[in-house]
Formats: structure tokens, sequence, C-alpha cells
């Protein structure tokens, strides 16, 4: 069990450092042109929504991996 | 750097030195009023008084305070005001039964001064790829920040001196990835965080003559989200606090909704003939870390205490790489 553990933390970390990598690369760019003064705004909410979108797939595959980790201890 | 030491080692002094004198005193005004609750983890009938928060808040408040005699910076103000928030809201909960929403919404506008004092910073720092600017997110960041990071804590408190040791090693780590990255006056803002709990700790441990309560694990979680936002340091500090999300995420994934435990009716754990803690079959019951650790077959309070400080270690690791893959670019 300690070492599904200890497995489900480095997991975990991988994912922040890949997910990290994907928001620098895929929201980072994103500016938006000819709204005048709401350019920013709408950037922003542009971003919210994949951020959004980025936490509910990263908050799924760590519930794979909590179910691929501790399929045999989980039996409650 | 140097003119940076003489502060750092006098809020240090003063941080552990509060809370550790403080404390007796504090347990025996606790005993006199009759606030003691059973300590559910042991045999006999222990009452252990609480809430710790007071001692706790002292401290923080005292050695900020000596560090903003010497520093003069917005951001040991937005800390000290988000922190003693954090402690006033616990300390309600603690006196009154709250709902389950109660505290992450009150949190929540515990950390405007954080906003208002303009204590931060819009770059979301990342490993290896470097920095986003996201200046409308990171606002709606902040204020979800001190909530996750207080009731992260909260939640992790459920066995004798396991919120106070896991604080101990998970705020050290947090400030030596602070100094890795060269980030020095937080790094040293940081450091009474880690002795304020070492203090605790003494009393805290097994078998424990105080819990924290409310107001205390509030108080620790509150400061140390304060630390990673206006230290820029959102997720390393994620990552050292790693254990304690996974509770959170487990707890959250089985229950899907927020909850307070008092609210769950399963026990996730229970105890065997000679008291030792062991995972339950009920399927009610929510999944905690504790639960998991328990999965492998009875522990004593004080095995599964270390266990936790073993998975902190590991994660504070963790934190230090993540700190260092900080200065690399892909």
């Amino acid at each position: 069990m300690k070492s599904g553990l200890f497995g489900f933390l480095f997991g975990m970390w991988a994912l922040i450092i890949i997910g990290g990598g994907i928001v620098v690369t895929l929201l980072g760019p994103i500016s938006i042109s000819g709204f005048g003064d709401f350019d920013w705004f709408i950037a922003s909410v542009i971003k919210a929504v994949i951020a959004l979108v980025l936490v509910v797939v990263w908050i799924l595959i760590l519930s794979k991996l909590k179910n691929w980790i501790f399929k045999k201890e989980i039996k409650f | 750097m140097i003119d940076l030491l003489f502060p750092a080692i006098i809020s240090c002094i003063v941080a552990f030195l509060v809370v550790f004198v403080m404390t007796p005193p504090l347990i025996k005004i606790l005993e006199k009023r009759n606030f003691a609750v059973k300590d559910m983890n042991k045999k006999e009938d222990v009452m252990v008084v609480r809430p710790g928060g007071p001692a706790i808040i002292a401290g923080i408040i005292a050695s900020e305070i000596v560090l903003y005699a010497f520093l003069q910076m917005n951001e040991i103000i937005a800390i000290i005001i988000t922190t003693s928030a954090a402690f006033l809201i616990g300390y309600v909960d603690d006196r009154k039964v709250m709902g389950g929403w109660f505290k992450p919404v009150a949190l929540a506008v515990a950390a405007i001064p954080i906003i208002t004092l303009g204590a931060y910073d819009t770059d979301l720092a990342f490993p290896l790829f470097g920095t986003v600017q996201i200046p409308a997110l990171y606002l709606v960041l902040i204020i979800f920040m001190i909530p996750i990071t207080g009731n992260t804590i909260n939640s992790i408190d459920v066995l004798n001196g396991v919120a106070s040791g896991f604080m101990v090693i998970a705020s050290f780590s947090l400030s030596l990835c602070l100094f890795i990255i060269q980030n020095y006056e937080i790094a040293i803002v940081s450091l009474p965080l880690g002795f304020v709990s070492l203090a605790f700790y003494k009393y805290h441990k097994i078998p424990s003559k105080i819990f924290p309560g409310d107001s205390g694990a509030l108080t620790l979680g509150a400061m140390y989200g304060s630390i990673a936002i206006v230290g820029g340091v959102e997720i390393i500090a994620a990552v050292a606090l790693l254990p304690a999300v996974i509770n959170s995420f487990l707890f959250l994934s089985s229950v899907k909704r927020i909850v307070e435990h008092r609210e769950i009716k399963g026990k996730p754990v229970d105890h065997t003939d000679d008291f030792r803690l062991k995972a339950t079959n009920d399927k009610t019951a929510p999944i905690t870390l504790v639960r998991l650790i328990l999965a492998g077959g009875p522990m004593t309070e004080k095995q599964i205490a270390f266990a936790i400080f073993k998975l902190a270690i590991f994660s504070g690791v963790l934190a230090v790489i993540t700190a260092f893959m900080m200065g690399v670019k892909l």
C-alpha cells in the first residue's frame, strides 16, 4: 500500500509538470484583438474556460490513476 | 542576503518561543473551562483540550511583526491579515458548529487582503516551461487558494501530531524551495511557519496534550497558502502539500460534495481489540489517506503518523526537485 501511495504521489507530480507545460504552451500565447478595451477580458474568459477544462481532465486522469494503483486495496 | 540573517534568526526564535511558552498556560485555561474533547483513538477515556489556535496565531503575528519592523513589506501585512482572518473563522467553527460551506466561503473572503494590498504577481511559474500571464484568472486563483490550503490542512488533522508534524515538513520544504529560487525575503517571511508548527508539535505529538482545532489548522493552512501566493511559488507549494491534497481529493471523489467530516455517517476506520486502527469495509464511508494506509493491515496511531510524515518528506523532495527545475527552460 505504501509503495502505491508513493507511486500515486509521483503520478500526481508528473501530471502537475505535464499540465504546467500544456498551460504555458496553450494558454500563454492566447491574445485577442479587435474588441478594444475588452480584449484582455475576452482573452481571460477564454483562458479561464480552457483552464477549467484542463482541471476537469486532470481530475479524471487522477481518478483513473487512483483506481489503477489501488485496485487491489480498494474493496470498500 | 547577509543583512536578512539577523531578522530571520530573531523572528524564528520569537515564533518558536511564543508558541512553546504560551501553549502550557493555554492548556491550563482550556482545562479549567472544560474545553476538551475525547481522543477517539485511545482505549481509555482520554480528554484532550482544544483549540491550540490562539497560541499558534500569537506566534505567527509576533514573529511577522518582528520581520515587518526590519523589512516593511506589504506581503507581510497581507500574510498577517489573511492568517488572522483564517484564525477567527476557525475559532468561530471551534465554538459553534457551522455548515459545510461556511469555512470555504469565509476563507475566500479572508484572501481579499492579498489582492487589495497588491501582494501578488499575476505570472504563474511552471517548471521547465516558464511562466504564463493570467491577470484576471490569477485573482480567481487567489480566492480559491486560501480555502483549499486551509481546508486541506484541516482535513489531515485526524491523528495526534499529524497536522503540526506535517506542516513542519511542508513549510520547511517550501522555505528551502524559496531559497533555491533566490526569493530570499519571502523565504525568511515563511520560516516562522515552520518554527510555530515545530513548537506546537511538542504538545500535539502523540499522546496529545492539546489539539489545534479548526482555528489552529486553518491558521497554518491559510498562512501556507498566503506564502505560496506572495512568493509566487504556487506550484511548488502544491507539490509539497501533495499528501494532504491526496487526502482531500480521495475524500471529495468518494463523497462527491463539500461536507463537514462530522456529517459523514460511515466510519472509514475502526479499532482492533488491542486498539490499533484498521480500515473498514463500509461502502458509505469516505476514502481517506489514513484508510488507504490502513488497507495493508492494522497499525498503531504512531505508525500511521510516521507513514504520513514519510509521504510528506517524499513530497518535500519532489518540491525541491521542482524548485531546481524552475531554473531550467526547455
